[in-house]
């Protein structure tokens, strides 16, 4: 209030020089002085100087850890111009100050790589998922998950490409759980006709810029018919916008059994939290397993760059058999979320091309070879391509 | 089957590189060489990195000369493209600046000297090297004051971090004479470029690991303009909980510096403020000829000297000390990810001033540009 006085009485003060601008200068400056709110509205700039990017790394629990020290040299290696702010999250401790820690820092930078918060369900029901809290606080709504099938892997079926984009901060992970009589548990899912409007907004968006062809809702609708036709009722809508894409829906539990079958049908999927949870499990599944696909979450304002199934990966921590392949892929979205394609690009075609050497493959796909035989077989890759993009 | 391999493995690069994909033009990649067993190998590179270099006038060609040398006998992999940007050589023109201009478009990091800007008005009221820095958006501008060991000042081992916004504020290039004899010139304070400057102090002092950063500001005269600046210094620092956030009025910040200038970590002002911040400073721990300094945008990085002057009157002397430049360069290597070289580089010249044998004239000693830039060469283990 003393501040506004303040502005006033300079204003008056200046008045007979500035004239008639002078009431622009107020309004202009008076909401800034004023308003608390605004701030939160707008996001700063991101920490990107003279072409360096920062970028927030949190290692997490489990492989998490190695996965990402093996990114960080992969990346000196190949002098992408990227600097880590590291900050660990301790998954012991029942206080939110450290996931509020990371969650600061990835406001201020705008983009993170991350490895999976170990979520005990020893804890207390009140400590919530240090994952979950994550993608809601910075309302990353999009869950983006790319399922390819890799030339190198053995696997049942071939040329599978389907793109997954799940709803994240929503329905059955609302964290609403209570005992309304004794015995009995409620849990509620929520569906919102904003939440679901953007991601199927995004989907669409995402499967014209891509040039897919057709976007499938996975939906329960026979059942929750007002919850899940909520859903399946704003798909329908923004669809109606994208006349060249072609819609359809299907009800979850056939889903899975035609990913397991007939996987080669699909193309897009968009589905609300859980199902898109599920069925990007059995995705991975189909490809590969978890060690192979990356994955990402997307918000308005901030990018955050994990590995598609977010496994914490306890029982192969620090033996040095884990997959980084899952992880590279994920610095390799990463960087193309940054503009830095050319890297991406030559990382990513390192990655692809020593998952095709059987010699190189990881426990996790029927190989004997270790993570860091992978990480300097991906290096060597990079090395090798380096006189062709040199040229330039 | 090979083959047939190799061919799916196209198309799914193909795939890959939908359009979104597509390689934007930027610096060449560099990539490692001497990839020795599973131990880490460093990442020397064996492509060549392209810098562009403006000398500038004054004593900057010489510096530069003094950085060609260290480099080439060092076999750091920079190649500079050259350009002779001057206003008092005549040999500024919209042509010369756009040719930086480009040459910066793929290089994004390039080593200045000072351009002379000479006072008197010829009808252009910013200069070239304003302009240069308007084109490029070199928002903020950092002096790191380390005092050198073995060279002893008034005031040893300081360390401490001046951030400058320099895109607004006085040197706006809004002056105008509204009635005979009333000269009005406007000092441009805005919202975004406050916030902006701030956030990158703030996230400098993250990346360095430093605890304290500190708003330099008049607002008790300036209180809009000042004020505003200030309002966006503590806004960002709420999102930076682990940094502590003070502010000072610019005379008590002066005379803090020369008093106990221990006290400073990192400072953030605004355009002319920092200025005459960055010259005090630079005098606290040798002078203008070994502060090294850098400019930012998004995009793009200038590495120059901290304290930017001519120095004219010592052109052709060989008497002007290259340490600030080189310190720079060294700076300008770690930036871009060729930490080995850039650690030679500043080990050499840190050690040439710490054994004290080989000084220029404004360290007390004898020895010219040359000898001091041989001294290094010699100490620099390749």
């Amino acid at each position: 209030m003393a501040s506004h006085g303040a502005v006033l009485s300079v204003s008056r003060m200046i008045s007979p020089f500035w004239g008639g601008r002078l009431g622009n200068t107020v309004k202009v400056f008076g909401p800034t002085v004023t308003s608390r709110r605004n701030r939160t509205m707008l996001p700063p700039p991101p920490a990107k100087y003279g072409g360096r990017h920062t970028v927030t790394l949190i290692p997490g629990d489990g492989i998490g850890p190695e996965l990402l020290n093996h990114v960080r040299e992969v990346f000196r290696f190949s002098c992408v111009p990227v600097d880590f702010e590291v900050v660990h999250v301790n998954s012991a401790l029942e206080s939110e100050e450290d996931i509020n820690n990371a969650i600061t820092a990835i406001r201020r930078n705008g983009v993170a790589l991350k490895g999976n918060i170990e979520t005990k369900h020893t804890m207390p029901p009140s400590v919530k998922s240090r994952n979950n809290l994550l993608r809601t606080s910075l309302d990353l709504y999009a869950n983006v998950m790319h399922c390819q099938s890799l030339p190198g892997v053995q696997t049942r079926h071939k040329n599978i490409d389907i793109m997954i984009i799940r709803e994240n901060t929503e329905g059955e992970y609302s964290s609403l759980e209570h005992e309304s009589v004794t015995g009995v548990v409620e849990c509620l899912k929520i569906i919102t006709r904003n939440n679901s409007l953007r991601i199927a907004e995004y989907a669409f968006s995402l499967a014209r810029e891509k040039g897919r062809r057709r976007v499938t809702a996975v939906h329960k609708a026979n059942i929750m018919k007002l919850g899940d036709g909520l859903f399946l009722q704003c798909c329908r809508e923004v669809a109606s916008g994208y006349p060249d894409i072609k819609f359809d829906a299907m009800i979850v539990d056939n889903t899975t059994m035609q990913l397991v079958s007939k996987p080669e049908q699909f193309d897009v999927m968009v589905m609300p939290n859980l199902y898109g949870n599920v069925v990007s499990n059995v995705c991975a599944g189909l490809v590969g397993g978890p060690g192979l696909v990356p994955g990402a979450n997307f918000g308005r304002d901030y990018a955050v760059f994990e590995t598609a199934t977010r496994n914490t990966g306890k029982s192969i921590a620090n033996k040095n058999i884990a997959n980084p392949t899952a992880m590279l892929l994920a610095s390799c979205m990463m960087l193309d979320h940054l503009k830095l394609h050319d890297h991406a690009s030559s990382i990513r075609n390192a990655v692809l091309t020593t998952m095709n050497e059987t010699r190189l493959h990881t426990a996790d796909i029927g190989g004997q070879g270790t993570t860091s035989d992978v990480v300097h077989s991906v290096m060597r890759g990079i090395q090798s391509k380096g006189q062709l993009t040199s040229e330039r | 089957m090979a083959a047939a391999l190799r061919g799916s493995l196209v198309t799914l690069v193909k795939s890959l590189s939908g359009p979104q994909w597509q390689q934007l033009a930027s610096r060449p990649l560099s990539l490692s060489a001497g990839l020795c067993g599973p131990e880490a190998p460093p990442a020397r590179a064996d492509a060549t990195f392209k810098v562009t270099m403006v000398p500038g006038d004054g004593v900057g060609p010489e510096l530069m000369t003094a950085v060609k040398d260290v480099f080439r006998a060092g076999d750091v992999p920079v190649e500079f493209e050259e350009f002779h940007l001057s206003e008092v050589q005549n040999m500024a023109s919209e042509e010369k600046l756009d040719q930086v201009l480009t040459s910066m478009k793929t290089n994004k990091v390039a080593m200045k000297g000072k351009i002379h800007t000479p006072m008197e008005f010829k009808g252009e009221l910013a200069s070239y090297e304003m302009r240069l820095r308007r084109k490029l958006d070199l928002f903020a501008n950092v002096v790191h004051v380390n005092s050198l060991p073995g060279y002893s000042t008034r005031h040893n081992n300081l360390d401490l971090v001046i951030i400058r916004e320099q895109t607004e504020g006085e040197y706006s290039s809004l002056e105008h004479e509204s009635v005979p004899g009333v000269i009005e010139c406007l000092k441009i304070i805005t919202r975004v470029k406050s916030r902006r400057i701030a956030k990158f102090a703030f996230d400098y002092a993250t990346k360095k690991g430093r605890s304290k950063v500190t708003a330099v500001h008049k607002a008790n005269i300036m209180k809009l303009g000042d004020g505003l600046f200030l309002q966006c210094c503590a806004e960002v620092a709420e999102l930076y909980p682990k940094i502590k956030y003070e502010t000072i009025i610019i005379d008590n910040a002066c005379m803090q510096l020369v008093q106990n200038p221990y006290q400073f970590d990192v400072l953030v002002m605004p355009n002319l403020y920092g200025n005459i911040i960055d010259n005090l400073a630079a005098g606290l721990v040798g002078g203008a000829g070994v502060v090294p300094g850098e400019s930012y945008s998004a995009e793009y990085a200038v590495f120059e000297t901290g304290a930017r002057h001519p120095f004219a009157q010592a052109v052709g002397r060989n008497i002007a000390n290259p340490t600030a430049m080189l310190l720079s360069s060294a700076n300008m290597l770690r930036h871009l990810n060729l930490e080995y070289h850039s650690q030679m580089v500043s080990d050499a010249v840190k050690k040439v001033i710490k054994q004290g044998k080989v000084r220029t004239g404004d360290l007390g000693g004898y020895a010219s540009s040359d000898e001091f830039t041989r001294a290094v060469i010699a100490n620099m283990a390749v």
